[in-house]
């Protein structure tokens, strides 16, 4: 296990209290806290470096951009990039999947044609396709689960006999924890002659990403849920696929010249980057990259895979409790419910004890239709966390057992 | 856990657990849907107005499905067809205005409604205790629109 006490002096909203009680932060998969370095990259940016980037000819504006490019590199090595020229700066995965569908999507989904997704995607990995399948007169696949919750391989297979234009999947469910065999998928995807798009949301703040390996063509990036500001984020993609598509914002950067009526575009990445970037988000997100390094994201791994293991064996024990998803190749996310406790009361009842959970459909309703619930509660964890955390919400599920009646006795 | 205590009163959980007049209504001549899109409650509320001039509640049922209704919006829509059947429509909007208006910080409803006034203190469970009057609201404004509690302003 890491060295909890001493990383949660690194972030000061966990010094808070929550009604009284020490702030068991447990909802991760939403985002993660921002540790002291990231917040002072923010501030030193600002307080020393901050000008417009890709245009000044004067040091101020060189240092900012300086600061700039050298995030995109950080990102680059930490997923293991084809190139640095591949990492396009975004708002987050949504705007990353959005830029995908908006203009590959849009340049290559014609009528007739099928894009593949699956019923555990998250809403973002789900709705650019449907808007982009309605506009075209393509048509949407999604890819149905197993019962312990992971992508049917069978129904993948029956999917790509379609030949569909473009694959995407979820590294990582964020509603269920399953880390999805994406090298497989991949290789069956290409096989097939589909693009593949991996949401990688809830794989980058937890394992060892590296793109060239696992093969995909596009994989997208949050910052805000690995220690970085909210609105960082990227979209990884073979360069030579950005080479080729349309771009996304017009406006300024993202052009080489412009005439009256046309205009030529700037290179890769920033043909993908109108307008000013969030300069102070990129340059958290390399500090929020710098700071899991340092730790070791096989250690992040190997660590919130043992308080799920913990949490899953702990609340099981709890009379009324049922735990979803699969109960191997799953990260630091716990999904569960307590009898007919709806998911918003336990939720509320957690908080009062400062235990902070997600309690909703967690932005995935197909699969909640599938899981046949409405609703779960969620426990997602990070590096922060410990079993002292574990203890506080397997403590606070008992009470609000106790205030509904569910427990025997 | 005295607030919560306010919070979950004996009588919230029991009409969460046993809901009164939890029944689709064959005999409704109005009926308005609600939901709260942020946690996924859904009712569905079916109203019967006196067949004469139509300013009396005769019956009223709700439904929320499968697992869509938390204890507070449960309770809170079971609560208020008890509240308002046999009740005239403008004093069903009254009550409606005075449970508003307890959750917003004013007095106490009448009756069992002040059973919700530990809702004040939680903030993010205000839109669940109100989501039933919102859709009563509709249907005695025989409104076609569903309500959700992201679209009324004042919810």
């Amino acid at each position: 296990m890491l060295d909890t006490r001493r990383i949660r002096t690194d972030f000061p909203i966990l010094a808070r209290k929550e009604n009284g009680q020490r702030l068991v932060y447990l909802d991760n998969a939403a985002t993660s806290q921002k540790p002291r370095k990231v917040l002072d990259a923010v501030v030193h940016y600002y307080s020393e470096h901050n000008a417009n980037v890709h245009r000044g000819a004067y040091a101020l504006a060189v240092e900012a951009t300086d600061a700039y490019e050298a995030a995109r590199t950080a990102v680059a090595r930490f997923v293991n990039a084809w190139a640095r020229e591949g990492v396009v700066f975004t708002r987050g995965t949504t705007e990353s999947i959005n830029l995908v569908a908006g203009t590959w999507g849009r340049a290559n989904v014609s009528r007739g044609d099928t894009v593949v997704v699956t019923a555990m995607d998250h809403h973002s990995n789900i709705v650019p396709w449907q808007i982009l399948c309605q506009e075209k007169g393509a048509t949407l696949r999604m890819v149905e689960i197993t019962t312990d919750g992971r992508i049917d391989l069978a129904d993948f297979g029956r999917a790509l006999e379609a030949r569909p234009k473009l694959v995407a999947f979820p590294y990582v469910s964020n509603s269920l924890g399953t880390v999805n065999p994406a090298a497989q998928l991949i290789k069956l995807a290409h096989a097939a002659g589909a693009v593949t798009v991996v949401d990688g949301a809830q794989s980058s703040p937890h394992l060892r990403v590296d793109v060239q390996a696992i093969g995909c063509d596009f994989y997208a990036v949050s910052g805000h849920k690995m220690l970085a500001p909210m609105g960082s984020g990227a979209l990884i993609a073979k360069p030579e696929l950005l080479e080729a598509m349309p771009p996304y914002h017009g406006g300024g950067e993202m052009i080489e010249r412009v005439w009256d009526d046309h205009s030529s575009w700037n290179k890769i990445p920033h043909k993908f980057e109108g307008g000013t970037p969030n300069v102070e988000a990129a340059v958290g997100l390399a500090a929020a990259i710098g700071y899991l390094e340092q730790i070791g994201m096989d250690e992040v791994s190997e660590h919130e895979q043992q308080l799920a293991r913990l949490a899953i064996e702990r609340l099981s024990q709890i009379e009324g409790v049922t735990v979803y998803g699969p109960r191997d190749h799953r990260a630091g996310v716990v999904p569960f419910t307590c009898g007919d406790i709806h998911p918003h009361d336990l939720a509320t009842i957690l908080d009062r004890d400062g235990v902070c959970i997600r309690a909703g459909h967690h932005c995935t309703q197909p699969l909640m239709r599938r899981l046949g619930v409405a609703a779960t509660a969620r426990a997602s964890f990070y590096i922060y966390n410990d079993v002292d955390d574990i203890d506080a919400l397997v403590n606070a599920v008992r009470k609000a057992g106790e205030v509904f009646g569910v427990l025997a006795s | 856990m005295s607030d919560l205590g306010d919070l979950y009163q004996q009588v919230i959980l029991d009409h969460n657990r046993n809901p009164r007049n939890f029944k689709r209504l064959e005999s409704a001549n109005r009926k308005a849907e609600g939901s709260n899109p942020l946690c996924g409650d859904r009712i569905q509320l079916y109203v019967q107005l006196d067949g004469g001039d139509g300013t009396m509640i005769r019956d009223i049922g709700f439904q929320m499905p499968q697992g869509s209704g938390c204890a507070i919006s449960k309770a809170s829509a079971s609560l208020m067809t008890e509240a308002v059947k046999g009740k005239s429509v403008r004093d069903a909007e009254t009550m409606f205005q005075a449970f508003r208006d307890m959750l917003a910080g004013g007095a106490n409803a009448p009756g069992k409604l002040a059973a919700f006034s530990g809702v004040r203190a939680f903030p993010s469970r205000i839109k669940c205790a109100n989501l039933a009057w919102h859709a009563l609201h509709a249907a005695l404004q025989n409104s076609a629109e569903p309500v959700t509690t992201e679209s009324a302003k004042d919810f």
